[in-house]
């Protein structure tokens, strides 16, 4: 197995095109080298992509966050401009691993590993993030929820990687937030985790929510129907009841020790309900902020 | 087929250099190459934090981390933490506060609890718990752990 560090997107490119599927992207390694370990994949070449400038890195413009796609959950946490704006996907970054894990692990591989309970990805989906990505017929942008498509499996094509990812500037009187349900308090992976994001008009009514699903079917999920249960009210018990109805409506949990398939759906809606009054709460507090003048 | 890569680093402070194959983790190379064996491996997956080290100023997995992505990087290990025959206040307050048994946990513990008091020099208990639940022991049950961390705290901050 040989190792290169390509300092360009383009090298990178090359790299993965022409190992025709023999080559495995390294960013912070958290799931790579486990896997490396025990033999579940054996790539002639692994790229790593930290040195490429654009993979790292958080930039803001006028459109919102550009965020390099090997940048550490750490770096990412510690974003004070970033925790501000999404704090419901810094929250999700933050939740992946221990402090060790953090110093290393990234939201473009916490997204590329495929795994059905990633995290951050449904908070990235309700949050609207757009994947950029970069192949051998040049650059082009997905939505974060187009990428995973079953367990360890992306759409993807042959010699693309994800460089990088683009957060939305939040609209006004907006609110994120992510929850998943573990059996401990610290270091497990999601039962369930579910990401909303919302938006209201000057009199309380909501006017745009998303909203993503993880850990209750082969990948993570946009439940477009659970958005628009919230839409057009002022986020009562009556839209709140339904937006929990919509997300446990499309659950499709596998049945384990850690979560029957009733349990998982049951949860997925109390999760959606909790996490929306977390969303509305911050979409309140930023209006308060408005109305005084602090941006 | 690859040969061995030629690794430039710094380890506690000292310029090293070293061969190792792609497949050598920094643990690897660490406790077999260099013969720096403080860094212990529990679970070779990241769950168990016995193998923590410092990488730029980042706790890290050295077990998820390759030898060759050390080239360049600052790494520090629990064999630079004490100064001479001098234990680092932390090295001390687990040995007051009884905080090992065994000792398979405990450099990776020292080096996560330095790691967050370079961080904040006045965690609370509720911070280092949580700092810490990456490093798993299977002894003393946390409780002598976490008060040595605040103890040293304590006395690193002059009180």
């Amino acid at each position: 197995m040989d190792y290169r560090s390509p300092g360009s997107v383009k090298e990178a490119v090359e790299l993965l095109a022409t190992h025709d599927g023999a080559a495995h992207v390294l960013a912070g390694g958290t799931d790579l080298l486990v896997k490396l370990r025990g033999g579940f994949v054996a790539p002639e070449v692994v790229v790593d992509v930290k040195s490429i400038p654009q993979l790292r890195g958080i930039a803001r413009d006028a459109g919102g966050f550009r965020i390099g796609a090997a940048t550490s959950c750490a770096e990412l946490t510690e974003h004070a401009a970033l925790s501000a704006a999404w704090p419901g996907v810094v929250e999700a970054l933050h939740l992946i691993g221990s402090t060790q894990i953090q110093g290393r692990a990234t939201a473009g591989g916490n997204l590329c590993n495929a795994s059905p309970a990633a995290d951050s990805v449904p908070a990235m989906i309700a949050a609207g993030v757009i994947c950029q990505v970069a192949g051998p017929g040049g650059e082009r942008e997905v939505p974060v929820e187009k990428i995973v498509i079953g367990p360890g499996r992306t759409s993807l094509a042959r010699g693309e990687f994800v460089v990088g990812f683009r957060l939305p500037k939040p609209l006004p009187r907006s609110g994120d937030a992510y929850l998943r349900f573990i059996p401990r308090t610290e270091m497990d992976i999601a039962v369930v985790g579910v990401g909303v994001a919302l938006a209201l008009d000057e009199n309380g009514v909501c006017t745009h929510a998303r909203v993503g699903l993880g850990a209750v079917a082969p990948t993570p999920l946009l439940v477009e129907a659970a958005g628009k249960a919230l839409v057009g009210t002022r986020i009562d018990a009556a839209a709140l009841a339904a937006l929990a109805d919509a997300t446990s409506a499309v659950c499709k949990p596998i049945d384990d020790k850690r979560g029957t398939v009733a349990y998982r759906i049951k949860v997925a809606g109390v999760l959606a309900r909790r996490a929306a009054l977390i969303a509305l709460e911050r979409a309140q507090a930023r209006n308060d902020k408005g109305a005084r003048g602090a941006h | 087929m690859p040969t061995k890569h030629h690794v430039t680093a710094t380890i506690n402070g000292d310029p090293a250099e070293f061969l190792c194959t792609t497949e050598q983790t920094l643990l690897d190379v660490l406790r077999d190459v260099l013969y720096l064996t403080g860094s212990k491996e529990g679970c070779a997956s990241g769950d168990c934090g016995a193998c923590s080290v410092i990488l730029d100023g980042r706790l890290v997995c050295s077990c998820l981390v390759l030898g060759v992505e050390a080239e360049g990087r600052d790494i520090e290990t629990i064999e630079g933490m004490a100064s001479g025959d001098e234990l680092h206040p932390l090295q001390q307050k687990f040995l007051e506060h009884a905080a090992l048994q065994c000792g398979v946990c405990t450099p990776g513990f020292l080096i996560a609890a330095k790691a967050l008091l370079t961080r904040k020099s006045d965690p609370t208990e509720t911070e280092v718990r949580y700092w810490l639940a990456g490093n798993l022991c299977r002894c003393t049950g946390y409780d002598k752990i976490v008060r040595a961390v605040l103890d040293a705290a304590a006395e690193m901050r002059g009180n």
